[in-house]
């Protein structure tokens, strides 16, 4: 397996405050890696980095094979990296339809007009918005705003789509639903990088995990070794939660 | 967009009749209504679409203007000078765009307020090209008539309007109009979607440069005489962004309606409240955004549907 992204001793500063620290880190293609780590650890400022709204202060970065480091988010959008939001982000007074359509033509290169919307339908069919499309986006629910980012997210034709807490604020079902399409998507050979809090879908999704703790990666590796390393438990999981569920 | 072609065939077949009547009074009307409506239309390529609020129109409308002038003192003819001043407002476009469009919000508003006064001052002080404070004189074409050159510049604002109309018309149903609409709603989520958001907002104010270029140099051409305070002057950066609220901001006929509504409200008003004019025509236009915030052009829509509603496909 090829290395899709590859960070190299990236760091990035806000004034006095080290947001990410010397990170070096691989995501091979085709996996699903989760990032966790306590609130203000730097997982956002990771996707932030990669994606260019806040370049990288140190160190390099290369996605397939070219160098990203300074690229601005609409090139890397073209590229082939999409993201979500933690706060969903549509267009408000535009149309369901019309939202995917701008991500397909703009990042995915449809064309204007018939093919946009055409692209469009489709992928707001696979994560189930097939009859919502002519509705005004911000009168949808926020199960199905999270639901309308995906769907943006798949407009653009992604190599690497960066999720960041697409679960937060949904119910048990509706996480369910979320987790199917995110394995859907993994299944079309989308390489899914996810910032979630919810241990439970972490370990039930990912083939690897990074951990960050103030800035720093203090651990990464499959599952099973993440949640007994003695570092993790320190700082994000909790002995208690390390005896409850045992791996 | 066969359709809005239709409307804006129309609508110009009908004003291109208005010479025929003759009287010097329409005709002058007329062609300041046109010049207005040229200046608010270009205001909604980046007020109304993009969403910036830019007051720099006067600075494109002066600009243009002694582009012109000088083009035509230095023995240019008169409608190549009129090209280099619109060239010469798209390129100024372009930079200041460049440098003003990082900021926004009010931000930019005043930035974009104060490139006016700059370019005022300038030219007061480049007092050998521009003449200065004692402003600026330009040869009276030879015409057979005072009649005959009236209907001229009619005619030539009268196409000028058709093509900033018809500019407008196109970018509406393209990807440029598609993607300011986008940068509108939500700049940072445009940016992440893959839109070059710089590029696409030069490119709009450029559009909202280039117009009001061309006619300010139609109207030193056609008032032949022209000083810094005139043609730099506030209102015409004010004047527009009123239109544009009063007939529907981001629609395609709206800045239309609203220059139209606006020069109709201030011609009367004028002429019966001497002395309290500008009183009355602000308290109307108080009055009419309050009533109708979204402009005349949501009367069109069927009544108590309240929210406009929006284009379901994105249509080209």
């Amino acid at each position: 397996m090829s290395e899709l992204l590859e960070l190299n001793g990236v760091s990035r500063r806000f004034g006095g405050l080290r947001a990410l620290h010397n990170i070096t880190l691989s995501i091979p293609q085709g996996e699903i890696v989760g990032v966790i780590g306590p609130n203000g650890a730097g997982k956002t400022t990771l996707v932030n980095v990669v994606t260019g709204v806040h370049p990288a202060s140190a160190g390099s970065i290369r996605f397939a094979g070219r160098d990203i480091t300074r690229v601005r988010p609409w090139q890397a959008a073209r590229l082939g990296i999409a993201r979500t939001f933690q706060v969903v982000q549509p267009f408000p007074e535009m149309t369901v339809m019309e939202n995917v359509a701008a991500a397909a033509m703009f990042a995915g290169s449809a064309g204007y007009g018939e093919e946009a919307n055409e692209r469009a339908l489709e992928d707001l069919e696979f994560v189930g918005l097939g009859k919502s499309v002519d509705k005004p986006a911000d009168s949808l629910t926020l199960a199905m705003r999270k639901r309308l980012e995906l769907a943006k997210s798949l407009a653009m034709r992604p190599k690497l789509l960066l999720l960041d807490e697409v679960n937060a604020g949904l119910n048990a079902t509706e996480v369910e639903h979320a987790l199917d399409l995110i394995r859907a998507i993994s299944a079309r050979g989308v390489t899914v990088l996810i910032i979630e809090h919810l241990m439970k879908v972490v370990l039930t999704l990912c083939t690897r995990i990074v951990v960050l703790h103030h800035g720093e990666l203090i651990a990464a590796g499959d599952p099973a070794q993440i949640i007994n390393d003695p570092r993790v438990v320190q700082a994000y999981l909790g002995r208690r939660y390390a005896k409850a569920e045992p791996a | 967009m066969r359709r809005s072609a239709y409307i804006a065939a129309a609508i110009f077949a009908l004003v291109a009749l208005v010479p025929l009547a003759g009287e010097m009074y329409w005709l002058r009307l007329g062609t300041i209504m046109l010049m207005y409506s040229i200046l608010a239309m270009s205001w909604n390529f980046i007020g109304g679409m993009a969403g910036y609020p830019s007051f720099a129109s006067a600075a494109f409308f002066g600009l243009g203007a002694y582009a012109g002038a000088v083009s035509q003192k230095l023995a240019m003819p008169m409608v190549l000078a009129w090209g280099i001043a619109g060239l010469a407002s798209l390129l100024f476009a372009a930079l200041l765009g460049l440098a003003l469009l990082r900021l926004r919000g009010h931000y930019f508003a005043i930035a974009s307020l104060v490139v006016a006064e700059v370019l005022r001052e300038l030219v007061n002080s480049a007092t050998d090209l521009t003449g200065g404070g004692m402003g600026l004189n330009l040869p009276v074409p030879r015409m057979a008539s005072v009649q005959a050159q009236a209907v001229f510049f009619y005619y030539a604002m009268l196409i000028l309007a058709a093509v900033t109309l018809a500019a407008m018309i196109l970018t509406t149903h393209s990807k440029l109009g598609f993607g300011l609409r986008c940068i509108k709603q939500n700049e940072s989520a445009a940016d992440m979607l893959g839109v070059n958001t710089t590029f696409y907002k030069v490119s709009g104010f450029m559009l909202s440069g280039v117009f009001v270029g061309f006619a300010g140099a139609i109207y030193a051409s056609w008032v032949h005489y022209i000083e810094p305070p005139d043609v730099f002057d506030v209102l015409y950066s004010i004047k527009p962004v009123v239109m544009v609220l009063l007939g529907g901001l981001g629609s395609v006929f709206g800045p239309l309606l609203g220059a139209g509504l606006y020069l109709s409200l201030e011609e009367l008003v004028w002429r019966r409240f001497l002395e309290v004019h500008t009183g009355v025509l602000g308290l109307l236009i108080v009055l009419l955004v309050v009533f109708l915030p979204r402009g005349l052009i949501a009367l069109r829509r069927a009544p108590g549907a309240a929210q406009e509603k929006p284009l379901s496909r994105v249509k080209a």
